[in-house]
This record gives structure tokens, sequence and C-alpha cells, in this order.
């Protein structure tokens, strides 16, 4: 629960920084330099900042984000599994390793509505490749799992990313 | 924004700039090196991609709660003849960063992404009381893995 933090080290330019790019990075030959010009900074204090919060994990990557839908990825199921509580991190650990899960998360159980409290993210382009990745992780988990369900995504509502 | 129109390069392209991009004075034209293009085709191809929503984002990707925020997963259970309203509600809050119709009793899953974590809450209490619908809310307890990569 308690993951290291690094935010007693980032300052008011780092966050004018952060709003300034989040929206995503400029088109330009010189995007970091853009992106100085438009808050008032030199482009190399820029680089240097991001640098910096790539290194403390504030910037998880600097990349693209595809469209699952577009790239044909049209199944998309959150898996969700009951698990003992105490051997939750360690199965947790082995379901995170499969290199088909995407996301893997220890979350609250709400009950009665949601008994849940493993999640692992399933991304493939038929139900049909999902089925069978769920299949893999049943077994992996064994007696350990007491429940289990998928819930297909049908419509991306919004998915501008993070606004701060 | 379908599939059908990503040809080899743009495939190319989107599996590249999945795993990073530099942080240098000219980016675009190391990029664009490195998948044997010029900085020119790989800036008007990341513009096309990211105006068809084929890509949804590019660039740096933050890690809030590392940067002292709050990040958290909800789940609603709203009846079909209510969802579009309530879709409304949520979606115009700047606070949610995505949101997913999904095939479930929870049908509506969306992230609510706030500088802190009394944000967090305001924005919960916000949507019950517009909707009249319960927000459960499922904050990460622990993450195992986090690198989503797609083919294209």
């Amino acid at each position: 629960m308690h993951q290291p933090t690094a935010h007693f080290d980032i300052d008011a330019t780092d966050r004018t920084i952060m709003r300034a790019t989040q929206g995503g990075l400029p088109l330009t030959p010189r995007p970091y330099h853009a992106v100085g010009a438009a808050i008032g900074i030199a482009g190399e204090e820029v680089m240097q900042r991001m640098q910096r919060l790539r290194d403390l994990g504030v910037i998880r990557r600097i990349a693209a984000v595809p469209n699952h839908y577009a790239l044909g990825y049209r199944a998309n199921g959150m898996s969700v599994w009951d698990v003992p509580d105490d051997d939750v991190d360690e199965l947790g650990r082995k379901v995170g390793a499969l290199d088909f899960v995407s996301h893997c998360y220890c979350r609250p159980r709400h009950l009665p509505v949601w008994p849940y409290n493993l999640f692992a993210m399933l991304h493939a382009r038929t139900r049909d490749e999902v089925e069978d990745k769920l299949r893999v992780i049943a077994s992996l988990l064994g007696d350990a799992c007491r429940a289990h369900d998928v819930l297909y995504s049908t419509r991306m509502l919004k998915k501008t990313g993070v606004r701060l | 924004m379908s599939e059908h129109h990503l040809d080899a390069l743009d495939r190319d392209i989107i599996n590249r700039l999945q795993d990073g991009f530099p942080i240098c004075e000219h980016p675009y034209a190391a990029a664009a090196q490195a998948l044997g293009i010029r900085e020119g085709e790989l800036l008007t191809r990341l513009k096309r991609l990211l105006d068809a929503n084929t890509l949804t984002r590019f660039g740096p990707l933050y890690n809030v709660e590392q940067a002292g925020g709050a990040f958290v997963l909800a789940a609603m259970s709203v009846p079909a003849d209510d969802l579009e309203r309530v879709v409304e509600i949520v979606n115009a809050m700047p606070q949610v960063a995505h949101n997913y119709q999904r095939e479930h009793r929870l049908n509506l899953w969306f992230v609510l992404a706030t500088a802190t974590q009394a944000e967090i809450d305001t924005a919960v209490n916000h949507i019950e009381e517009r909707t009249g619908h319960t927000v459960y809310a499922m904050p990460k307890l622990r993450e195992y893995f986090l690198e989503l990569k797609l083919p294209a």
C-alpha cells in the first residue's frame, strides 16, 4: 500500500511543466523548447527537469498511447478474481508476470456487490483469445481462486488521460 | 479510425513509440532516424494518428501518485435508461481521466485523477449527489505490474 513517493521533490516549476505537457507533447521539431517558450523557461531546463521527473518515476515514460479499438483490440476484458487476502501479493506477482497481462492490481472488495480483490487487464482481438488467457490465469491460481469474472468493455466513453 | 487505414510505417511508428521517446533538443529527428524516415514524415504521421484517434495521446505519461496526487478506479451500477444522463455528468468532470462502459451489473467504470486525496472524495460526493447512484471507489492497494504495450 505504501509505495515510495517522490512528491516532496517536486517544485512549482515541475508542476507547471507537468500541466503544460499532460495533454501531450507539441508536434514541432523542438518540442521541449516549445514547452519552455509557452511557460517562460529555457528548453534546456525543461529537458533537465523532465529527465529528473523520469528518473524519479513521476514520468513513467514518454510514449505513444494507442487506442485499443483502433488497433483491432476489440476484446478488452477486465478479469477479476477473489483470492485470500493472505495470498494476494504472491498470486498478484505471478499473474502480473504473465506476458499478456498489461495491468495487475489488488483493490478493495465491496461486499456483497463486489467480492473480487485481484484485477488483471487483458487485451485481445477476440473474446475467444481473452477466454484462453482467463484459463491460463485460473489454472495458475488453482484452488486459491474462490470466484472470478471478466468484464468486457463495450464502449470507450472518455479517454483524455490525466488532467491535474 | 479503423485499423485498415494503417500501413506498415504507421504500425512501425506506433510500436516503437510505445516503448519510449527521447529527451533531447530534436527528439523527433532522433526517433525518425531510428525508424529510417525523415523528421517531417514522422511529425505528419503522428499528427494524423492523433487526429484519427488511433493514438489517444503522445507525450509524458505521469504517475499521479508519485507526484503526490490520487488516482482511483470507481464503478457504478446505472440502469440502462439512465445511463446517458449519468455518463454526461461523469464525463463532464475534468477529474475523470477515462470512462468505460462494461458488461456487468456494475456497468460504468471510470478513473478519477486529482492532485490530492481530498479532491477524490469531493468528486465522488459530487457524482453521487448529481446522479443519485452509489459510487464504489476501488483505490489501488498494490500494483504488481504495469506495462501496456499493444503490437499494432
